[in-house]
């Protein structure tokens, strides 16, 4: 008896059937009344910038879910190893997870290296995970950091392109954020002169951009030192209601007055001895 | 360690994600890029900048990579896949050399990017341009357009802005020009395409590959040549 093989087409990689199916759906659930739900986003401004001694890493902080403010002081930069930190713009879900599995890897690798992680090892992984997942992971980051190799800046989009440059800009507010930039950077600058100018870049993008808001956060990382400022600057301070709409008794004239008194009978009464040891 | 793109299994997508509130699109290099062969070597040129939508998300791109010592390639189209493919092929590239104890052909580069861009087609948009020089042949220009096919010419222009320069191109070429005249030529090819596409512009960069290695060279937005102002 003959046995016929067949052979397999490899079946790896990540299958993509799912989206083909959520994109027909989202064209007809409008027509059927519902609406699709909507993802938390971090309509963003987040920025870097390189200076003499390492890098500056700002952003906003606030989560949006549609034209709703979600969190009103959300944590944008996210801890990715030591001496590298990653800022994440789109997808809030996206950019946490993803930076929170890049970190543990690079933690891992970097035990098995027994050197201090690389800010271009963290680039790499992150490009090729949002690559393979050919942009449905809607993370748009900010990577910076300082290695063994000098202080560098990444930008890294959510179909898996990055770009090393001496200060970059991302999320919705970056327009904003880049004319602050193009205007005022300079190579090697003071470690206070690079604050103010990603602390102005952010605040640009808080003040013209409707996704961005609330307070601003930066982080200073430099050889061997870390400097999370959070928040930096609180450039948006609730207001104190200058009236008060408490009435006094007596504002109200009473009427007429009636009691009725509600008889309560215990019908049945039991203790449930909870166990606090 | 090394997450590679050759054997994902990818699915054209239909529904784009937006996230920023002003483009939908990723970054691309519509661009305008060239390549030159000339007596002992290659002079490869392109334009320096990445858009995603309207917006140019980088003005200082460099779209001239390395894959070997003296191999680099000019990538046009997205940004995303010419990174992953050029990254992919430079693991291969890299390999191949140490397995061989000697320098890689230049064919072999370009073999090894048409063998990635012709099967992964209906996922990729690539345009590539690899050159450089090897002992075997000297400086070689193979052109791997969108489509997968690999065809070795003597002056290759590719990218968005390409198609504003082909008369130029084709009637100021000459063969056997020298390193000179082949920069001169480039430069003042890769300005006018500048000049006409929306999606090019920035600086000018180029590169000379040759037996004595590499030489980088930026022409900044205000030394281009310059032409009739009209």
């Amino acid at each position: 008896m003959a046995t016929v093989s067949v052979r397999q087409y490899h079946r790896g990689g990540f299958s993509f059937e799912n989206c083909k199916r959520n994109a027909l759906l989202e064209a007809d659930i409008n027509k059927l009344g519902f609406s699709s739900p909507a993802a938390r986003k971090t309509g963003t401004t987040i920025c870097g910038v390189v200076y003499k001694d390492g890098v500056v890493l700002g952003a906003d902080t606030r989560a949006t879910e549609g034209m709703v403010v979600a969190d009103k002081n959300c944590s944008k930069i996210h801890y990715i190893s030591p001496n590298v930190y990653c800022c994440g713009a789109g997808t809030a879900a996206d950019t946490e997870m993803t930076t929170q599995i890049i970190s543990s890897n690079l933690e891992l690798h970097s035990l098995s290296t027994g050197r201090l992680p690389r800010v271009a090892t963290a680039n790499r992984m992150l490009k090729q995970m949002l690559f393979r997942y050919q942009g449905y992971i809607g993370a748009a980051l900010v990577l910076g950091g300082v290695d063994s190799t000098g202080p560098q800046l990444y930008s890294i989009y959510p179909h898996g392109s990055t770009d090393k440059l001496p200060y970059v800009t991302m999320g919705s507010g970056s327009l904003a954020a880049m004319a602050v930039f193009e205007d005022r950077y300079k190579p090697n600058m003071e470690e206070e002169e690079a604050k103010r100018l990603v602390r102005d870049a952010i605040a640009a993008g808080i003040f013209n951009d409707l996704g961005s808001g609330s307070n601003i956060d930066l982080c200073v990382i430099t050889k061997g030192k870390v400097d999370y400022l959070r928040p930096h600057d609180v450039a948006n301070k609730k207001g104190v209601r200058t009236g008060n709409y408490r009435y006094k008794h007596g504002t109200t004239g009473v009427l007429t007055k009636a009691v009725t008194p509600l008889n309560l009978e215990v019908v049945e009464e039991s203790v449930q001895t909870m166990d606090t040891s | 360690m090394l997450q590679l793109c050759l054997t994902v299994h990818t699915f054209f997508n239909l529904a784009v994600i937006t996230f920023f509130y002003f483009s939908r699109k990723s970054a691309s290099f519509y661009t305008s890029i060239m390549a030159v062969e000339f007596e002992g070597g290659v002079v490869i040129g392109a334009d320096s900048r990445t858009t995603t939508g309207a917006y140019i998300a980088n003005r200082v791109t460099d779209k001239l990579t390395p894959i070997h010592e003296r191999i680099f390639c000019c990538r046009s189209g997205s940004a995303a896949d010419t990174q992953a493919i050029a990254d992919a092929v430079t693991y291969q590239l890299g390999f191949h050399s140490i397995e061989l104890d000697e320098a890689p052909l230049v064919q072999t580069a370009a073999s090894l990017f048409r063998e990635m861009c012709y099967r992964y087609r209906e996922e990729l948009m690539a345009g590539i341009i690899v050159a450089g020089w090897d002992p075997r042949r000297g400086g070689q220009v193979y052109t791997v357009p969108v489509g997968g096919m690999m065809t070795r010419q003597p002056v290759s222009v590719g990218g968005s802005g390409s198609s504003y320069i082909y008369g130029y191109v084709d009637s100021n070429y000459r063969a056997g020009m020298s390193k000179e005249e082949c920069l001169k030529f480039t430069a003042e090819a890769l300005t006018l395409a500048m000049e006409r596409d929306g999606s090019s512009g920035g600086v000018v960069r180029l590169a000379v590959v040759s037996e004595q290695g590499v030489e980088r060279q930026v022409i900044l937005g205000n030394q281009l040549p310059k032409f009739s102002t009209v």
